[in-house]
């Protein structure tokens, strides 16, 4: 028995800030001071306050150090671990109220959270079976095998209202019945870990976290349909959560909860990892089984779903991670726990990675039905540094941006569709005065462009001619026409395309035309970039009243736009200025404007 | 399109040992070409045609499946490396964070552009899709290296760069 734990985020967010480095000097430090036998170090999944890592909690208190660097361990050792003085100087800011230490769970970031898919990341260590199977780990795969049939497992799924956390929301309970129904001598059970969307992190946390919720839930949805094996296709991008996974499945064959007849019941059932080779196109189910049979990750036509034929010609079902980390909580809580939360047709939480300008970047899980001010707001902290909010983005490139009139939308997937967005796997990136909005529709078309597999012509060709118009606009050379032409070519793709990619493609196109045509307008009639992004339309001036000729910019300037004397005022020959900003961020008296 | 190489293959005896033996014990596994590919990347750091007829071969399929293979995912480069790989990360968070500028600022010091290998091997330069880091945005890697909160100003990069020259 440990007195004291101290929890250190291993998820990807904090590694990359080194905190590897920090659990090796707490083992150092914590030797130095004989305290080995009284305190442990744990490396945890992702805490979700991603912003103020490396983060490090110390158990039973639950400090919440954030930013910790190597250099601060041994002050932490010596003074709280051993002379139990909390080092206030390095807490969480909010977690300190006048000299006070206040729980985590009554910071904004926390209070307003719900963690069900999330409730083992930070609480576990990864890496141990026996610390899952202490918070009740594989107790619902031994309830559906011991006291369930399948088919009172897959109405369980169906009454709690599960929808697929993937992007399209389809209802997992009724994917399950439908390859039950299928006979078959061998079926499979696939997770897709194949994050595509640029900005979305929550699979990749959840199996770096607790990747054994994931290995529960797989062979609970093998009992239930009758397969006995599984695959689970994930990024190669991912590198710490393939190793874990690796090991955790290892780790279940060795514990006898994978492989043959798993807790004496005669049910067999296996899982193997498949690396992804990047491509978000594999997003789409059917590409995704093509990818797994080792082809070109390019989808099938539907039907036959896959369901009936799926991977390998077999009845199969495809679920996102998400989806798989609620389902031994539904089994073990029952439906209606589950069907409480949330809203009339959008039951339980959603997992949002918090990103772009926004105070907490992070990870966060939310009821739905949470309106997004109270993302933005409370939980994200605001923007940073007094800027104002201008829209949020979700679903990535399938989806669309929300304007900040509409901040007060309860988020569940039928308010994101009506609104012109969608769920998507859930990112969710903030905006503010500083992003340009036609920009942001063409970053997400230029990224489908690069993703269309190719092999239906109004996704291949369709989203490239997009792409021109877009760019025609950005580089002032737009007409108001082309306007028209963009709405029409936009609902073309969407109605023709083949698969999700393309019939969702020109949704960042289509909502920032809905909610910010405005923009639009000023790129193309008085050729401004109101954010001040757009090179093209960008001028720099000098001011004369302020510029004290001190020649600084003129120095700078690698094309030589920049002509004036000693001690007077400068000015920039417009013609030959490359736009690099190289005066702007040199001039110290702001006498460089950019408009 | 992939850039292909016009170097000249040079594979060792031990590299092709290695792929072979892989081959030879997973080439018959339903769907083995994708990890074939992935293998051999990983042996060769890039797939020359010559690999790919190997892995044509071991796998027992035809080499212009396994080109359509190696021209579709992203992870696969047709041209080698340099020794340093650089990978500024163009997931939306990071863009929304300046990225761009800093794959720009990235181009211009290294003075090759993106998907491009400095002339004595030693920085390629790549765009990739968010690595999941996007508390640290923006961000860019070098080889396994993480390199957060990036400034496109001031010296920081240059810092970076020189740590690697030596």
């Amino acid at each position: 028995m440990f007195r004291s734990h101290v929890m250190v985020c291993g998820g990807t967010g904090c590694t990359s800030s080194n905190s590897q480095k920090i659990i090796d000097e707490f083992n150092k430090e914590i030797k130095a001071a004989g305290l080995s036998e009284e305190v442990q170090v744990v490396k945890t999944g992702c805490f979700g306050l991603c912003a103020l890592g490396p983060i490090v909690v110390v158990h039973p208190e639950g400090s919440f150090y954030s930013r910790v660097k190597p250099e601060d361990v041994k002050e932490i050792v010596l003074e709280h671990l051993l002379k139990g003085r909390v080092v206030t100087r390095l807490l969480y800011d909010e977690t300190v109220n006048e000299g006070i230490v206040t729980s985590l769970n009554n910071t904004n970031f926390y209070k307003n959270q719900m963690r069900v898919a999330l409730r083992n990341c930070g609480r576990i260590d990864p890496n141990n079976i026996e610390e899952y199977i202490a918070y009740d780990g594989y107790r619902a795969l031994g309830k559906v095998l011991t006291e369930m049939t399948p088919e009172q497992v897959i109405k369980t799924v169906l009454d709690s209202g599960l929808r697929g956390r993937g992007g399209g929301g389809f209802p997992t309970g009724r994917k399950w019945s439908l390859a039950a129904m299928n006979e078959a001598e061998q079926k499979y059970v696939c997770c897709n870990a194949d994050e595509g969307d640029p900005g979305a992190f929550m699979d990749r946390s959840i199996l770096e976290g607790d990747p054994h919720a994931v290995i529960e839930a797989m062979a609970i949805a093998g009992y239930a349909i009758g397969a006995t094996k599984g695959y689970v296709y994930i990024r190669a991008e991912y590198p710490i959560a393939v190793q874990r996974l690796q090991k955790a499945i290892d780790d279940a064959r060795e514990y006898g909860l994978l492989g043959e007849n798993i807790f004496s019941t005669g049910f067999d059932f296996d899982i193997e990892i498949k690396l992804g080779a990047g491509a978000f196109v594999c997003g789409e189910e059917t590409a995704l089984l093509n990818s797994i049979e080792g082809k070109r990750g390019e989808p099938r036509p539907r039907p036959p779903f896959p369901a009936q034929k799926g991977l390998f010609g077999k009845p199969t079902i495809l679920n996102n991670v998400e989806t798989y980390a609620n389902i031994p909580q539904i089994i073990l809580k029952g439906p209606e726990w589950f069907s409480s939360i949330g809203t009339e047709k959008s039951k339980g939480t959603k997992v949002f990675a918090l990103g772009g300008k926004i105070k907490h970047t992070g990870l966060v899980e939310i009821p739905m039905g949470t309106t997004l001010r109270t993302v933005i707001e409370d939980i994200g902290g605001g923007i940073p540094n007094g800027k104002k909010f201008k829209a949020a983005q979700t679903g990535g490139p399938s989806g669309g941006c929300i304007p900040a009139s509409l901040i007060d939308t309860p988020i569940d997937y039928d308010n994101l569709i009506a609104i012109g967005s969608m769920m998507g796997s859930g990112g969710l990136i903030v905006m503010d005065d500083d992003t340009c909005m036609v920009d942001i529709a063409k970053f997400f078309l230029q990224f489908t462009v690069e993703e269309s597999c190719g092999k239906c012509t109004p996704c291949r060709v369709g989203t490239k001619r997009l792409l021109e118009l877009l760019n025609k606009i950005t580089s002032g050379n737009g007409t108001m026409e082309d306007l028209d032409k963009i709405e029409d070519l936009c609902h073309f793709i969407k109605e023709n395309s083949q698969c999700g990619l393309g019939q969702t493609a020109p949704n960042p196109v289509l909502s920032t035309l809905r909610y910010f045509r405005d923009e639009y307008i000023s790129h193309i009639v008085d050729k401004t970039c109101p954010a001040g992004v757009c090179k093209d339309l960008l001028k720099y001036r000098i001011l004369e009243d302020k510029c004290k000729g001190c020649t600084m910019c003129k120095r700078v300037c690698p094309a030589g736009a920049i002509s004036g004397e000693v001690r007077n005022p400068h000015i920039i020959d417009t013609s030959k200025c490359i736009k690099c900003g190289a005066c702007l961020a040199n001039c110290k008296f702001g006498a460089i404007v950019k408009e | 399109m992939k850039k292909i190489s016009k170097v000249p293959f040079k594979g060792t005896p031990e590299q092709e040992k290695e792929m072979k033996d892989w081959l030879c014990e997973n080439g018959n596994k339903p769907g083995a070409a994708l990890p074939a590919l992935q293998k051999a990347q990983e042996i060769y750091g890039y797939l020359p045609i010559e690999v790919q007829r190997m892995v044509a071969e071991g796998v027992n399929r035809p080499l212009e499946e396994i080109y359509g293979i190696s021209t579709f995912y992203a992870q696969f480069s047709l041209s080698p490396k340099g020794n340093y790989k650089i990978s500024v990360c163009l997931g939306t968070a990071c863009y929304v964070k300046g990225s761009g500028k800093i794959l720009e600022k990235l181009e211009q010091k290294l003075g090759i552009k993106n998907g491009e290998c400095t002339q004595d091997g030693m920085f390629s330069l790549d765009a990739s899709r968010c690595i999941g880091a996007c508390g640290l945005a923006p961000v860019f890697t070098v080889n396994d290296e993480v390199y957060g909160r990036i400034k496109e100003d001031g010296n920081e990069i240059d810092e970076i760069l020189a740590k690697y020259r030596g």
